[in-house]
C-alpha cells in the first residue's frame, strides 16, 4: 500500500506492506532507529514517537494507518547539535542508564509537558506510566521532567 | 588544575542516547543480511516425534531451515561453574543443544530455526514448520524435582539433581547449639522466580565472511569477550583469533546478559553455512521464555538465639531450581555467590546451609542482578526482623546487638566469616544509625503508633545487607569450580599527542564507564578528561576482558587501568629524566608534568609522548612507545553493605501496599561519580521492591509460563515507586587501588526484605508473622482476614 506521511518536518512516501508497524517502518525503511521495540504488547514504551502532536506507540500502530499523520520522532528532538530542553534535563539529571528506554521517555516527556506544563510529581509518574525504564527507578526521569518544566517555563 | 574523582560528572554517552543515535545489535544493517526466526516448543517436557520442514523450505524467502537434525544439533553452548555433589559425584552436565532433537526439556525452547529476506517471511515460514509433540508431565517446582517419582528431566541420571552442596560448620554442632538456644525463629517461604527484563530485547548478528575466513558476531552481551572465549573453544569448536565480537550500546543486562546463549553460537554457525549475514532479535515473549531468570529457591531456615538475643546458630536448607540446563554461572550462584554471604553482618558463631539444585522443566536460572546474594540476605534480613517480632525487641537494637565491630582492613584485619570469605572492611553499625537517623526512626514508631488508632495501617522495615562482589581473585574461584578466571584488563594507549585511549574489558550497559573511567584516569595521569577516550565492547580493539557482572568493572576493571597507567607514568618518568637531565628520583609527576623537585625545570605529558614516540633524543635502553596493558587480578571480593529502611501503607481495604518512603545508606567504598552511584542504587532499589510487590514469573502445573508478557508480568511503574532517599558511608576497600567497593547490585539486594519486613510490621498487630513475596494486594488481603 502506497502511503505518504511527513516525519520530523520531511515527506516521505513509500509502498509498504499492510502489517508493517509503524515502528518498523521507521525503523526498517528509513534507518530512524531511534525509536525503540521492547515488547508487543503496547507495555513498554520504547516505541513512543508523536502522531499529530500526541504520544503514541508506534509498535501497535500499522504504517498505513498514519497515512497523512505528522510524525515525530525522537532524531526530530534536537535543534541540530543543540539538544531540546527536555533532552538537556535528561542529561543533566542523570535521567538515563543504558538508554533504550530513553528515546521513548523524551517523547513522552514531551507529550505530558505540552498538556501540563507545571505537573506534579504525581501527574508526571502518571504520565509516565506507559514507559518502562529497568534501569534508573524512575527517580530521575521524574527529576529530568520537573527540571525540564521550570527551564521550559522560564 | 581540575580534578575529577568524587565529582558527579555528567555523562558523556548521554549525548547519542538522548538523539537516538545510540548503537544497539538491532540498529545495525549489513548488506545482504537475512533475518532468523525461531520455531520453539509451546510445551515444557516432550518427545520430539517428527520436525517436518518441507512447506517452510519451499515458502516465499526462505534462504534455509535448520533443525536439531542437522550438523548444528550437535552442538551445545557450556556451563562455566563446576559445583560438584558432596560426596564427590561430578556435576550432572547436560549438553545444552543448540536445537533441540529428540527432546524438549522447557516451554519455549528451538526446535528450528528459519532464515529468510525478511523478517517477516522468517515468521511466516516458521508458521510452516510442522513438529509432532509427544507430551509429557512436567516439574517446575525445585522442592517437587526431587520427590520420588518426579517427572525426570534428563533421563540419563537417577533422580533430577544437578548437584548438592553445603557450606559453613559441622550441621551436628550447628543443630546442637539450636537445640539448647534460648529462642528459635524459624522461616518457609520461597524467593521466587523473576524475570531481569532488560528493556533491549537479546540481539544477535551474526557475519561470516568467506573471503577473510573470519566470523564477526554483533551481541548484546555484557562480556564479549566471555561470549567468544565459550562459543570458539567449547561451542562451535571454530578458531578464536578468527571471530570478533562486538557489543557497542546495550539496553540494560541485569545478569541476563553475561551468558553465552545458544542462539549466539547456533547463528555464528549457519552464517557460515549460508555465506550471508543473520538477525535475530528476540521479541519480548521469546525473551521472558528464554531469557536466564533469577532466584527460585525453597528455603527453610531456623536461627537461634541466647536470653540476650545474640545469635548463635544458623541453619538453613534449600532447593535451588537450575533449570532445564545449566546455564554459565548457575551453579555458582546458589552457592559461592550465595552461602558464603550468610554470615551477613552478624556475629553467629556457627552457621550451615546446604543446597540441593535440581533441574526443572523451566528456562535455566542464572545470575540477576545480586545473584545469590540477594536471597542470602532476603533470608537473613527476614529472619532476623521475624526474631525480634517474636522476642519482643526492636529489630535495629537486635541488629546493633549482633554486628561485627567496625574494622577497616588496613590496621584492623578483615573479618574472617563461617563461610569461607574474608570481609574486607566494615562499618555496619555507623551505617545503621546513619539510616535511621535518616528516616527519623524514633518519630516513625510514634506516628506508626498514631496512625494504627486511626485504623491507617504504616509499617517500617529495616535491612542491613552485606554483599561480595568485585569477583575475584581467580585462584579462589578458580578452587570453588569457576572454569574462568576473574581478572580484567586495562589498556592504555598514549597517542603521541599526548592524547589517550584506554580500552578496557569490562562493559558498560548503563553504568556510564566511558565517563567513570575516564575520570578517575584523567586525575591518575593529570591530564583533561577531554583528552581521553574509553573503549570498550569489541574483541578487535580490546585485547581481552571478563566483562562487567558483580559490580566489578570499576574495582576490577578499573584497577586493571591503574595498573596501565603507573606503567605508563613509570616509562615516562624514565624519558623524562633524560630530557631534563636530571635523575629518575629527582622528579615528581603532578598536574601532567614531570618536575624537577625543587626547581621550575618540568616536561609535559604530551612533551614525553612525543618524544616516545619521535625517540630522537632519547634515553639508552627505552623502547619507542607509550602504550600499555595490564592484567588485574585482585586479592579478594569486595563487600559493599548498607542499610535500607522502607516505609509502606497498607490499604486496608484492598490490602494493597504502597511505599511511602525509601531509605538507603549504602557504603560503597570510594566513590568516583556520586550522580551515577545514586543511580545504580535507584534502579537496585527499584528492582528489589518489584521483587517484593510485584515480579513473578509463574509456570502452572504443565510448566506452562503464564506470565509470558508484559501483560501478564507485573513490572515496576513510575507510579508504583516513591523517591528513593540516598546517602552514604564511606569504608574504603582496603586492597584495590581506588579503594572502591562496586554499587551495581547493592540496591537490589538491600531493598527487598526492607520492604516485606515493612509489610509484615504494619500488619503485626493482626498476628501476621510472615508473608510471602510478591505481596500482591490479594496475599494481604488474605493474611488481614486470618
Ligand atoms: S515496543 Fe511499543 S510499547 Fe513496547
Ligand atoms: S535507561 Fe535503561 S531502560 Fe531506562
Amino acid at each position: 500500500m502506497q502511503i505518504s506521511l511527513k516525519i520530523n518536518g520531511k515527506t516521505h512516501s513509500h509502498d509498504v506492506e499492510p502489517r508493517i508497524s509503524l515502528a518498523q517502518y521507521l525503523r526498517e525503511t528509513l534507518s530512524l532507529t531511534g525509536t525503540h521495540i521492547g515488547c508487543d504488547t503496547s507495555g513498554c514504551g520504547a516505541c513512543t514517537v508523536h502522531v499529530d502532536g500526541a504520544a503514541t506507540k508506534a509498535c501497535t500502530l500499522l504504517a498505513v494507518q498514519v497515512d497523512g499523520c505528522e510524525i515525530k520522532t525522537i532524531e526530530g528532538m534536537a535543534n541540530g547539535n543543540e539538544m531540546h530542553p527536555i533532552q538537556e534535563a535528561f542529561k543533566e539529571n542523570h535521567g538515563l542508564q543504558c538508554g533504550f528506554c530513553t528515546p521513548g521517555m523524551v517523547m513522552t516527556a514531551a507529550d505530558i509537558l505540552k498538556n501540563n506544563p507545571n505537573p506534579t510529581e504525581e501527574e508526571i509518574r502518571h504520565g509516565l506510566e506507559g514507559n518502562f525504564c529497568r534501569c534508573t527507578g524512575y527517580h530521575n526521569i521524574v527529576k529530568s521532567i520537573q527540571h525540564a518544566a521550570e527551564t521550559l517555563n522560564s | 588544575m581540575e580534578t575529577y574523582i568524587g565529582k558527579s560528572v555528567k555523562r558523556r554517552e548521554d549525548a547519542r542516547f538522548l538523539k537516538g543515535a545510540g548503537k544497539y545489535t538491532d540498529d545495525i544493517k549489513l548488506p545482504g543480511m537475512t533475518q532468523a526466526a525461531f520455531v520453539r516448543s509451546p510445551y515444557a517436557h516432550a518427545k520430539i516425534l517428527s520436525v517436518d520442514t518441507s512447506a517452510a523450505e519451499k515458502a516465499e524467502g526462505v534462504v534455509a531451515v535448520y533443525t536439531g537434525s542437522d550438523a548444528c544439533g550437535t552442538y551445545g553452548v557450556p556451563c562455566g561453574w563446576q559445583v560438584d555433589f558432596k560426596d564427590g559425584e561430578t556435576m550432572r552436565e547436560p549438553l545444552h543443544p543448540l536445537l533441540a532433537k529428540d527432546k524438549i526439556l522447557h516451554v519455549g525452547e528451538a526446535v528450528a530455526i528459519v532464515i529468510a529476506e525478511s523478517l517477516e517471511l522468517a515468521r511466516d515460514a516458521a508458521e510452516l514448520v510442522n513438529v509432532k509433540y509427544d507430551v509429557l508431565p512436567a516439574v517446575t517446582c525445585p522442592k517437587k524435582a526431587m520427590e520420588s517419582g518426579a517427572p525426570k528431566v534428563h533421563d540419563q541420571w537417577g533422580d533430577n539433581a544437578a548437584f548438592d552442596w553445603c557450606i559453613g560448620n559441622d550441621r551436628a554442632e550447628v543443630e546442637a547449639a539450636l537445640a539448647s538456644a534460648h529462642h528459635v525463629t524459624e522461616m518457609n517461604y520461597k524467593n521466587h522466580r523473576v524475570a531481569p527484563n532488560a528493556i533491549e530485547p537479546r540481539s544477535y548478528i551474526a557475519d561470516y565472511d568467506v573471503n577473510a575466513d573470519k566470523w564477526t558476531l554483533y551481541t548484546s552481551t555484557q562480556n564479549p569477550h566471555l561470549v567468544r572465549l565459550l562459543m570458539c573453544a567449547f561451542a562451535l569448536g571454530i578458531p578464536e583469533h578468527k571471530v570478533r565480537v562486538v557489543s557497542y550500546d546495550v539496553g540494560g543486562g541485569f545478569g541476563s546478559k553475561i551468558y553465552h546463549y545458544t542462539e549466539e553460537a547456533l547463528l555464528t554457525w549457519a552464517s557460515k553455512e549460508i555465506g550471508r549475514p543473520i538477525k535475530w532479535t528476540s521479541d519480548r515473549t521469546e525473551a521472558f521464555l528464554t531469557d536466564a531468570h533469577g532466584r527460585d529457591h525453597i528455603v527453610h531456615s531456623k536461627m537461634g538465639f541466647d536470653k540476650d538475643g545474640k545469635i548463635v546458630a544458623h541453619l538453613t536448607d534449600e532447593f535451588c531450581a537450575m533449570g532445564a540446563y545449566l546455564s554459565t554461572f548457575a551453579p555458582a550462584v546458589p552457592t559461592y555467590l550465595h552461602g558464603t554471604l550468610f554470615q551477613g553482618v552478624y556475629t553467629t558463631p556457627l552457621i550451615h546451609l546446604n543446597v540441593t539444585a535440581p533441574f526443572t522443566h523451566t528456562v535455566p536460572v542464572d545470575a540477576y542482578r545480586g545473584a545469590g546474594r540477594p536471597e542470602a540476605t532476603y533470608l537473613l534480613e527476614r529472619i532476623v526482623s521475624k526474631a525480634a517480632k517474636e522476642m519482643n525487641m526492636d529489630p535495629a537494637e537486635l541488629r546493633l546487638k549482633n554486628f561485627i565491630a567496625p574494622f577497616n582492613g588496613t590496621t584492623e584485619p578483615g573479618y574472617q566469616t563461617q563461610v569461607a570469605l574474608q570481609y574486607d572492611s566494615g562499618n555496619y553499625h555507623a551505617s545503621l544509625k546513619r539510616g535511621l537517623e535518616m528516616l527519623g526512626y524514633e518519630d516513625f514508631r510514634k506516628e506508626q503508633a498514631e496512625a494504627r488508632k486511626n485504623g491507617k495501617l504504616l509499617g517500617v522495615g529495616i535491612s542491613t545487607y552485606i554483599e561480595g562482589c568485585g569477583i575475584a581473585p581467580s585462584a579462589v574461584v578458580g578452587s570453588l569450580g569457576a572454569r574462568a578466571g576473574l581478572y580484567e584488563v586495562g589498556h592504555v594507549r598514549v597517542q603521541p599527542t599526548g592524547k589517550v585511549s584506554v580500552f578496557t574489558g569490562s562493559h558498560s550497559h548503563g553504568q556510564g564507564h566511558e565517563t567513570v573511567f575516564a575520570q578517575f584516569a584523567a586525575d591518575k595521569l593529570g591530564i583533561p578528561m577531554d583528552d581521553i577516550d574509553i573503549v570498550h565492547g569489541d574483541t578487535d580493539q580490546v585485547a581481552f576482558g571478563m566483562g562487567t557482572y558483580g559490580s566489578r568493572s570499576l574495582s576490577v576493571g578499573g584497577s586493571a587501568i591503574i595498573k596501565s597507567i603507573e606503567k605508563v607514568l613509570e616509562k615516562g618518568a624514565k624519558i623524562a629524566a633524560h630530557k631534563l637531565e636530571a635523575a629518575e628520583e629527582d622528579l615528581e609527576y603532578a598536574e601532567g608534568k614531570w618536575t624537577v623537585k625543587g626547581t621550575d625545570k618540568s616536561i609535559s605529558f604530551g612533551d614525553v609522548s612525543l618524544t616516545a614516540y619521535v625517540p630522537h633524543d632519547y634515553p639508552e635502553g627505552v623502547e619507542p612507545g607509550l602504550d600499555f596493558s595490564s592484567f588485574y587480578d585482585p586479592t579478594n571480593f569486595t563487600y559493599p553493605f548498607g542499610t535500607h529502611i522502607a516505609v509502606v501503607e497498607v490499604c486496608s481495604d484492598t490490602g494493597k501496599v504502597t511505599v511511602k518512603r525509601f531509605v538507603a545508606c549504602d557504603d560503597v567504598g570510594n566513590v568516583m561519580n556520586p550522580m551515577i552511584v545514586d543511580g545504580q542504587i535507584h534502579g537496585g532499589v527499584v528492582q528489589g521492591i518489584g521483587q517484593a510487590l510485584l515480579e513473578e514469573v509463574v509456570y502452572d502445573g504443565e510448566g506452562q509460563m503464564v506470565t509470558g508478557s508484559y501483560m501478564d508480568y507485573a513490572m515496576p511503574r513510575a507510579d508504583d515507586m516513591p523517591m528513593i532517599e540516598t546517602d552514604r558511608t564511606t569504608t574504603p576497600c582496603p586492597h584495590n587501588p581506588l579503594g572502591a567497593k562496586g554499587a551495581g547490585e547493592a540496591g537490589a539486594i538491600g531493598s527487598t526484605p526492607a520492604v516485606v519486613n515493612a509489610v509484615v510490621d504494619a500488619l503485626a498487630h493482626m498476628g501476621v508473622t510472615d508473608i510471602q513475596m510478591p505481596v500482591t494486594p490479594q496475599r494481604v488481603w488474605k493474611a488481614m482476614q486470618n
